[in-house]
């Protein structure tokens, strides 16, 4: 089976880069093929990045209370970019109401503080799972 | 540090204490763990320390006198039986107005020096309205674009009454502060206070985004250069062992990078035609205060210890202000849960309490809430009432260094230092920090310790109480800080009017002779001030900067 491309990157000026490393390497070690696109970008260069690099999931680390604006605006560009059959996926750490505003968006998951390594891994199989064979159909 | 005699005597009773007594109880109870190890900087913790673990120490020449070289006893020969350290919160909240009241409620809760913490925008120098800054205004910190936030900021506080503290970089907001003193009628000779300034920690810590390396080192160095002759109680650096660490480091690496950009500083001011001890006495240190508690009190002894030897030894200062490590701590946010939160006030104690005994100037103390948002009020009251009541209650300033003497912290500060000092001549070989810097390997460093620390945590080698065991499925309700979501607007609102409103003839004449001595190669730091009077935002100048000296570019990531 073909590795998985996932996209991971920081958007804004947050520059706590913590979690985008450790995530990072977490996705390599499960098998996926992680394309770093850094930090301190505009949530147009990482939609750009996605569809230059063909990816199957994008990954964002935002910790910086800016994501309603950051998130919202990246769902927003993807849809006009017709990435809306690719997760986006989002960690860090927002409220419980900000999380269901960017779901209703199409945000496919947050995982937050206490969300273990494993668990955010097989959760993101299954999503690149469902999303993979929508795009099938 | 004992007779010889004493020491074989010694050591003939313990071996006799270790068959006699320890081994019997090992075959009852084995120990816990095969080996011990301290929290960060993973150094072999034995089961005792005694006289000869110190056999071969000097006490004069590596412990002395407090006030006195080499200061590991501390900088003040009273310790904190004259003045205690300075409580210094830091706030930061989405309008100046708001961080106002704050600051004005931390001076009525017992705070003595103001500590201002701004969003990313104010820190990567665009102004609000700029594409980057897009729902970043207010959000990590006080917004302060021009000087009208400063005016706004400081409202009905006295700069002759506080000493401030400026978390940020180069010269323009230190500028707004050092101009709305002015505006004050307060002679800026007097103004005490910090600004953070620390440059190759922007780079491969925090990651601001405003200018490429060379242009802040220079700012930096005008900043000195100003601040030595005009502002001479003000640090025009502080170097941020706190951020450094939060990103991920051990307590050696911490004492290490911090004396690495500190010599790299001090080469700069050198070369730009300085004396050594006009600047030394005015660089001064801000240091995390993590978990494993004697690890953290050795780390401040042996620091300050190698700095008095670096800056008498190698610099040849003279004055022994020169000599003096000064240092402001904060306890590790990133030891912080969002699990339990309560169990956050517990371990902040413990750790301001390490900061105590190693003896240092200044003291944050984070509140509960923090792994969840900005704090509350009453979170903060909880934070700074822990340290009144360190101070008031638990009596821990009574006495000197009191831990000095131990054989166990005096151990562990040799051992701290010796390791320190490997990690700084590695530095050395490199080229010194800005190419260790520039070449990623500090940020390489940083990310293997996170992984280290990380996979130590999912398999439970290392506890965190609460995250990775003795969870609890209840929620905690606690009360969160809510953003204002009109706060950006308003931000932005007030920049598009100030731009309209103040006299913009008088502001380009004065950016046209600033961006003459950018070019000239002056010190920037007068032109500044000038453009400040007449209302230039932040955007703006740094703006001049981009133009003339190009952008900054992120750093490499070599971590994967």
């Amino acid at each position: 089976m073909q590795r998985k491309r996932i996209l991971v990157g920081k958007t804004g000026l947050d520059g706590h880069t913590v979690g985008l490393q450790v995530m990072s390497k977490a996705f390599r070690d499960a098998g996926y093929e992680v394309v770093y696109a850094g930090i301190l970008l505009k949530p147009s260069d990482l939609v750009e990045s996605a569809i230059q690099e063909d990816v199957d999931i994008i990954g964002v680390s935002i910790l910086s209370g800016a994501h309603l604006e950051q998130i919202g605006l990246l769902l927003k560009l993807m849809k006009e970019k017709g990435l809306d059959d690719i997760p986006l996926i989002v960690g860090g750490v927002m409220p419980e109401k900000d999380v269901q505003t960017l779901k209703s968006q199409g945000m496919a998951e947050f995982f937050g503080p206490g969300a273990s390594i494993p668990e955010i891994i097989n959760r993101v199989d299954e999503i690149v799972e469902k999303y993979s064979q929508a795009r099938s159909k | 540090m004992f007779k010889k005699e004493f020491i074989d005597r010694y050591r003939k009773k313990k071996e006799e204490w270790e068959k006699n007594t320890v081994n019997p109880v090992l075959k009852k109870m084995p120990e816990r763990y095969p080996e011990f190890f301290t929290a960060s900087s993973k150094i072999p913790v034995k089961r005792l320390y005694g006289p000869d673990d110190l056999e071969d120490m000097d006490y004069m020449e590596k412990v002395g006198f407090p006030g006195e070289y080499p200061f590991t006893r501390g900088v003040q020969a009273t310790g904190y039986r004259g003045k205690l350290w300075t409580r210094r919160q830091v706030a930061g909240l989405p309008t100046p107005k708001e961080t106002n009241k704050r600051l004005k409620y931390l001076i009525g809760q017992g705070q003595t020096g103001l500590n201002v913490v701004f969003d990313m925008p104010t820190h990567c120098g665009l102004d609000p309205d700029d594409e980057l800054a897009l729902g970043e205004v207010g959000k990590e910190g006080v917004p302060l674009y021009s000087l009208e936030d400063m005016e706004d900021m400081m409202e009905g506080i006295n700069p002759s009454d506080v000493s401030m503290s400026i978390i940020d970089k180069g010269t323009v907001t230190t500028a707004f502060y050092f101009v709305y003193a002015e505006k004050q009628g307060v002679d800026i000779k007097g103004l005490r206070g910090t600004t953070q300034n620390d440059m190759l920690h922007y780079y491969h810590t925090s990651y601001h985004h405003d200018t490429p390396l060379k242009v802040n080192l220079m700012l930096l160095t005008d900043l000195m250069e100003y601040c030595s002759k005009n502002v001479p109680q003000w640090n025009p650096v502080s170097i941020s062992g706190y951020n450094i660490r939060e990103s991920g480091c051990s307590a050696a690496q911490e004492i290490a990078f911090c004396l690495g950009e500190a010599i790299a500083y001090t080469d700069l001011f050198l070369d730009r035609g300085m004396k050594v001890d006009e600047f030394a006495p005015r660089i001064s240190f801000f240091l995390n205060a993590h978990n494993d508690f004697f690890e953290e009190i050795a780390k401040y002894r042996a620091m300050r210890r190698m700095w008095a030897n670096i800056m008498r030894k190698r610099y040849g200062a003279q004055d022994s202000r020169s000599w003096l490590m000064r240092f402001h701590t904060q306890t590790a946010g990133s030891s912080l849960t969002a699990q339990l939160p309560y169990n956050n006030i517990v371990r902040t104690t413990v750790q301001a309490l390490a900061a105590i005994l190693g003896g240092t100037q200044s003291l944050h103390t984070n509140s509960f809430d923090e792994a969840l948002s900005l704090p509350t009020e009453e979170a903060v009251q909880v934070a700074l009432h822990t340290q009144l009541i360190l101070t008031h209650e638990n009596n821990v300033g009574s006495t000197v260094d009191p831990l000095a003497g131990s054989y166990f912290v005096e151990s562990m500060t040799d051992q701290l230092e010796k390791e320190a000092w490997g990690i700084l001549e590695k530095i050395e070989e490199m080229g010194g920090m800005v190419e260790a810097t520039l070449n990623g390997w500090v940020i390489q460093e940083k990310a293997e310790y996170n992984r280290q620390v990380y996979q130590e945590i999912e398999s439970g080698e290392r506890t965190v109480v609460g995250l990775n065991c003795y969870q609890s499925d209840k929620k905690p309700e606690i009360k969160l800080f809510e953003h204002d979501p009109n706060a950006e607007k308003e931000v932005i609102g007030r920049i598009e009017k100030l731009r309209l409103k103040r006299d913009n003839e008088k502001l380009a004449a004065a950016m046209r002779v600033l961006e003459e001595d950018l070019k000239a190669g002056k010190n920037s730091m007068e032109a500044t001030m000038e453009a400040v009077r007449c209302y230039a935002t932040l955007g703006e100048i740094y703006d001049l900067y981009r133009r003339l000296f190009g952008h900054p570019k992120a750093p490499d990531v070599l971590f994967m």
